[in-house]
Parts: C-alpha cells; sequence; structure tokens
C-alpha cells in the first residue's frame, strides 16, 4: 500500500482537505470496507464504482431515494393534466358534435391521458435522477486524485469527507490503512 | 440483482459473454471502437453511398415541399399510399429497441445487455424515419404543429376523439421517451469514455454529455431506481404506440381495418419486424467489430426464437383474418379475402405469406439458427415481408371497398421509392454515425454480468 499526497510545490498543495480517498481492487473489499466505515461511526461517506453494486448504498448507510416519489407525482400530474386539457376543450371551450357522440366522450380521452402519464412519468424519472444526484456537476473535488479515472473502469474507491465530525486527518487516515486498500490519497477541494 | 448470482444451468450453453473477460477488457474492446480505432477505407466508403441515400431523400422531401403530394401516387380511394405504409414499416421496427431494453429487463433477461444499447438507437433512428411520412403526408408539414393543442388566434383545438390525434400523442412520447431510457443508459458509459479519452477535446466533450458522472454509490442507487422505473413505464408503452397505430385503422370502417385483432396483431407484426432488423444489423456489426465475445451466437439465437414466436403470432392474425372473412358472413369482409387472393395484388399477398409465414419456419431447425449467413437471410425476407404486409393492409383494402365504383388502382412513382429508399439511407447514416461516436454496447450494465461484479458478502451481513 502506498499512501499518496500532492508534491509539495503542487498549488493546490494548500487548498482545505475534501476527505480522505481509499482504492480498493475489487467490488467485495469495496462493500466491506463500506460497512466497517460506516460501523466505526462515519456517516458523511461515500463509495465509487464502475457498475451498481448490490448493498453498497445500504452499507454506507443509504437506504431510500426519492426517485419513485417523484415519478409518482410526475405521472400523477400528466394523467390528470391530461384528461382535464381534453375534458376542458371537447366539452368546454370547443364543442363538436362528431356523429352524436356526448362531448364528453372520455373512452376516447383515455389513450392520451395514458400517453401523458407516461411522458412525465418518464421524464420525472430522468430528471428527477439526475437533479437529486446533483448532476451536472462539471466539477467536483474527487476528479482532483489522478487514481480515481480508473472509477469507470475497474477500481473501486471510498471516501470519508473532511466534514464528518469523526473525521480526523491523522486518525481517519490510519484506519482507512487499515482496511488495506491499494492506496489512501487525501483528496484536495 | 443479488438473485441473478448464480447462473442457471440452462444459460451454461453458450456464454452471454466470451470467458476470459475482465472489467478492463469490456472497457477497453468496447471504447476501443469509439476512442482509437483508426477510421477505415470501408468505413467511408459505406458512409458515403448510406449518406448519398439520404441525401435521395432531401431532394424527394425537397420537391414534395415545392410541388405537394400529387407527385406521390396517391389517388382517392388510395389516400394513404407509400407514407402511411412505411410509416408503420418504420415505427414497428423501432419496437424491437425497446422490447430488448424494457420488457427484457424487466424480465430479468440479463442477455439483453449486450444488444440493448444499440437497438435503442435503432428505435431512435426507426422512429424518426416514421415520424417524417405523416408529417409530409399532411401536405402542409409547416403547420404540423396544428396538431399539438396549444392556445391560438384561430380559436380551435384538436379533436382528441380522432386516431390520428392519438397517434401524435402516442409517436412523440415514444420517441421522447426512447430517447431519454437510450440517455439515462448512456451516462455512466460517457463517463467511461471520459476517463479513458486521451484527447482533451474528446474529454471535454463526453465529459460535458457525462454531466460530471462519478459512479457514486447513492448515484448509482437513484440511477438504478429511475432505470427501472423507466423501463416499467417504457414497457406498457411500447405495446400502446403500435395499438394505438393499429386504432388509425381499426376504428374506421373499412373492410380489413375493422377489426378487434388489430392491436395485438400490430404489436406481434412489430416486434417481429424489429428483431429482424435487429439481426440485420448485429451480424454484420459484430464481425466488422469482433464483438462475438459480447454478442455471442446465443443472442442471434435468442433474437431468432423471438422472431419465430412473434411471427407465428402475425400467422395467427392472418388466420383469423381469413377466418372472419368466412365466419363474419359480411359480404364486403369475403369480398376482401377472395380480393387478396385473386385480385390484382394477389402477388403481393402471396409473397407476404411466403416470406411472414413460410420462409420463417426454417427457424425450427437449430441449423439455421445457429448460422450467421442463413440467419440474416430470413431476416432480411421477414423485413421484405412485414412491409408487405403494411402494403396489403392499406392498398388492398382501400382499392376495393364498398363501392365499385370507388374502385381504384394505386401505383407508386419514383418519388415514393425515392423517399422510402432516402429513409432507409438516413436509418442507416445514423447507424453509421451511432458506431464510431458512442459505444454500441452498454459497457456498465456488461460488466455487471461478471461474476466478479457479484457481491456475496452483501447476502449475508443482511440475514
Amino acid at each position: 500500500m502506498t499512501i499518496t499526497r500532492p508534491a509539495n510545490d503542487s498549488p493546490i498543495y494548500d487548498s482545505p482537505i475534501y476527505g480522505l480517498m481509499a482504492e480498493f481492487d475489487s467490488a467485495q473489499e469495496l462493500v466491506a470496507a463500506a460497512h466497517k466505515t460506516h460501523e466505526a461511526g462515519y456517516r458523511k461517506i461515500d463509495a465509487y464504482s464502475p457498475f451498481p453494486i448490490e448493498g453498497l448504498a445500504e452499507a454506507i448507510g443509504f437506504h431510500k431515494n426519492n426517485v419513485a416519489l417523484i415519478v409518482l407525482i410526475g405521472g400523477l400530474i400528466g394523467g390528470i393534466s391530461a384528461y382535464a386539457l381534453q375534458y376542458w376543450v371537447a366539452a368546454i371551450t370547443y364543442p363538436v358534435n362528431i356523429g352524436g357522440r356526448p362531448f364528453h366522450s372520455w373512452p376516447s380521452f383515455i389513450i392520451v391521458t395514458f400517453e401523458l402519464t407516461i411522458l412525465f412519468a418518464g421524464l420525472s424519472a430522468a430528471i428527477g435522477m439526475i437533479a437529486l444526484n446533483g448532476l451536472p456537476m462539471p466539477y467536483h473535488p474527487v476528479f482532483n486524485v489522478p487514481e480515481f479515472a480508473k472509477a469507470s473502469e475497474n477500481k473501486f474507491f471510498l471516501i470519508v469527507f473532511s466534514s464528518d465530525p469523526n473525521y480526523d486527518a491523522i486518525r481517519t487516515r490510519s484506519f482507512l490503512a487499515g482496511l488495506a486498500p491499494r492506496m489512501v490519497a487525501e483528496v484536495p477541494s | 440483482m443479488a438473485t441473478n448470482t448464480q447462473i442457471p444451468v440452462a444459460d451454461r450453453r453458450v456464454p452471454v459473454i466470451a470467458p476470459g473477460h475482465s472489467f478492463s477488457t469490456i472497457g477497453e474492446k468496447i471504447s476501443n471502437i469509439v476512442l482509437s480505432r483508426p477510421v477505415s477505407l470501408g468505413w467511408i466508403l459505406g458512409f458515403l453511398i448510406v449518406f448519398s441515400a439520404m441525401n435521395i431523400l432531401m431532394m424527394a422531401l425537397g420537391y414534395l415541399f415545392i410541388k405537394g403530394t400529387g407527385i406521390w401516387g396517391i389517388n382517392i380511394p388510395i389516400g394513404w399510399g407509400f407514407a402511411i405504409v412505411n410509416f408503420v414499416w418504420w415505427i414497428g421496427i423501432g419496437h424491437a429497441g425497446t422490447l430488448i431494453s424494457a420488457i427484457l429487463c424487466l424480465l430479468r433477461q440479463t442477455w439483453r445487455n449486450s444488444i440493448n444499447r444499440f437497438a435503442e438507437a435503432m428505435t431512435l433512428f426507426a422512429v424518426s424515419c416514421a415520424g417524417i411520412f405523416p408529417l409530409a403526408h399532411t401536405g402542409r408539414p409547416w403547420l404540423a404543429y396544428w396538431l399539438f393543442p396549444y392556445p391560438n388566434t384561430m380559436n380551435y383545438w384538436p379533436n382528441f376523439r380522432s386516431p390520428l390525434v392519438w397517434d401524435v400523442f402516442a409517436v412523440s412520447t415514444y420517441f421522447t421517451i426512447s430517447l431519454v431510457f437510450w440517455f439515462v443508459g448512456l451516462i455512466p458509459d460517457l463517463a467511461s469514455l471520459r476517463d479513458r479519452a486521451e484527447s482533451p477535446l474528446v474529454q471535454r466533450i463526453y465529459g460535458l454529455l457525462a454531466m460530471g458522472w462519478r459512479g457514486s454509490a447513492r448515484h448509482w442507487h437513484r440511477y438504478e431506481t429511475a432505470y427501472l422505473l423507466l423501463a416499467g413505464l417504457a414497457t406498457p408503452l411500447v405495446l400502446s404506440v403500435h395499438t394505438v397505430v393499429s386504432f388509425d385503422f381499426a376504428v374506421g370502417i373499412v373492410p380489413g381495418w375493422h377489426t378487434t385483432i388489430f392491436p395485438p396483431y400490430f404489436v406481434a407484426g412489430a416486434i417481429y419486424s424489429g428483431f429482424a432488423m435487429v439481426l440485420c444489423l448485429a451480424i454484420p456489426i459484430r464481425a466488422i467489430y469482433g464483438l462475438q465475445d459480447f454478442i455471442t451466437m446465443r443472442h442471434l439465437e435468442n433474437a431468432a426464437k423471438v422472431m419465430l414466436a412473434t411471427g407465428l403470432i402475425v400467422g395467427y392474425g392472418y388466420g383469423m383474418e381469413a377466418f372472419m372473412g368466412w365466419y363474419s358472413g359480411s359480404q364486403f369482409d369475403s369480398f376482401l379475402l377472395w380480393n387478396r387472393l385473386h385480385g390484382p395484388y394477389r402477388l403481393s399477398y402471396m409473397a407476404l405469406l411466403a416470406c411472414n409465414i413460410l420462409i420463417p419456419q426454417v427457424l425450427w431447425l437449430k441449423k439455421f439458427r445457429v448460422s450467421t449467413g442463413w440467419l440474416w437471410l430470413v431476416s432480411f425476407v421477414v423485413l421484405v415481408g412485414m412491409w408487405l404486409e403494411r402494403f396489403i393492409i392499406v392498398v388492398v383494402s382501400l382499392s376495393r371497398d364498398f363501392l365499385t365504383s370507388s374502385f381504384g388502382m394505386y401505383y407508386p412513382t419514383k418519388w415514393d421509392w425515392m423517399t422510402f429508399a432516402g429513409t432507409i439511407g438516413m436509418f442507416l447514416t445514423a447507424m453509421w454515425l451511432f458506431v464510431r461516436i458512442l459505444p454500441m454496447i452498454s459497457i456498465f450494465e456488461l460488466r455487471t454480468l461478471l461474476p466478479e461484479s457479484q457481491v456475496h458478502e452483501a447476502a449475508e451481513v443482511k440475514q
């Protein structure tokens, strides 16, 4: 294991530390390390992997997300507004007698209602997920660690943010080093 | 995904990914096609050909906008002609992409991870081609926005009881959701390309598109929820789209259109032609780009089986149409059946039966399913057959309906053919660019298929 930090003459050396990052070789090691870090009392932590890992979010104490709720609300808004629009158009503002059908001919309105439910729910899913993730975010401190380029490839990372109440530059570093990572690096912010 | 950790015994015949691959070799192999593979002479020549074909479309549409739809072969009684035939054909082809990406995702058919990306791209391009036809067919495409409900000075609103308005909503929703689904699936792979790219410009382009994706566990958690929900939403959507397209016909009273079997029969036909197009594209692409490790014979065989099954549903549809022609006792319906078999378009109908029902039966034999050459040929035949099916439905029914005084014939003009050939060019041009600009196989989803991506410990901790 190597401990890396920016060279002394590096301009980012003086910048405040965003956190401490440990690199692992496998998904299994990362999940185990995340569990241990959470059990050690660290709460402001995050883990990074090239693909979704079952149980990793739970390991860092993130159990529930609000995407489904946003999708439900989006879908309801889409469906209700689509039906309301059609009712208002066909029965109130622009009634046209077509073959003697009632103005409020609800079976014909189902299709557009259905399509707009899906449209609004689907857009809510994508936009909600992106917004809750805080994206687009062109700059993020974790990218300052050169090894992090492998986070989308075949390496797995765990970070303890310096904002964690238990964070201590020395003790956290030795704790992470005890998890047998490939390396521990300071993340300048 | 925890339930997927054990590969079922039945799946061990041909693996989804050839053995010997790791997280990095998957990423390397797929992203190198985009990032470092030199542009070959063959690619450029092929691009010139398909791009020229796309320009035929531009010429055909340009002349159409000057002269109007009179340059087409459409007339009264056959007011729909090639425009609607091609619209239904293209939109049907798109359906396989959504079936692969959404329905097979919900059914946990993990083999779909190798083919969903380019099948979704195929969906987008096919729906784009489809959209051109009804737009052009309106005659005044620059006023097509009148189809949308918006407050306007004419004090006019669309008629929501019309299947043509339903179509606008179904197709535009379908395109939007397909695009969103595709883009959401691309985000982690764009981040992968960003991290692998060497040129700063390329890094920046993929970086912009990846929006700063960094693979955080929280992000993945929301991502997986959103992806699953999108799959769940796209599944009823794709079934609804061709249902609505079939309503364009079934809500009318023309013999051969006014039947309740149309929605399921159209959806099955759509998936049939869509899988045929997937095979027609996948077989050459995997050979050219050496992707046999990821698109294995198992994928091709599975696609062939889906084609066989949906082809049989389509065959059942034809059988039922014929049966109802006789059983309904309606003279117009039985005349339609006679007219298909003996009328002026009988050769098209015979070709249709041969292409869609007869020839694909060879797929029962494993020999044909595992031979890429045969499979490609059968898929191509199915594409022709499904095009003929739409031609028969549109043209034969309209050419001879209730009154002999309004019988007519339809002959496509060179502009019809140019528009059709042009959309094929447009579709292939888009595909041509896609394979070199974006990862055509989902890198991160393929990685989740490797056994080392599964964390067994997580399950133990929970217990």
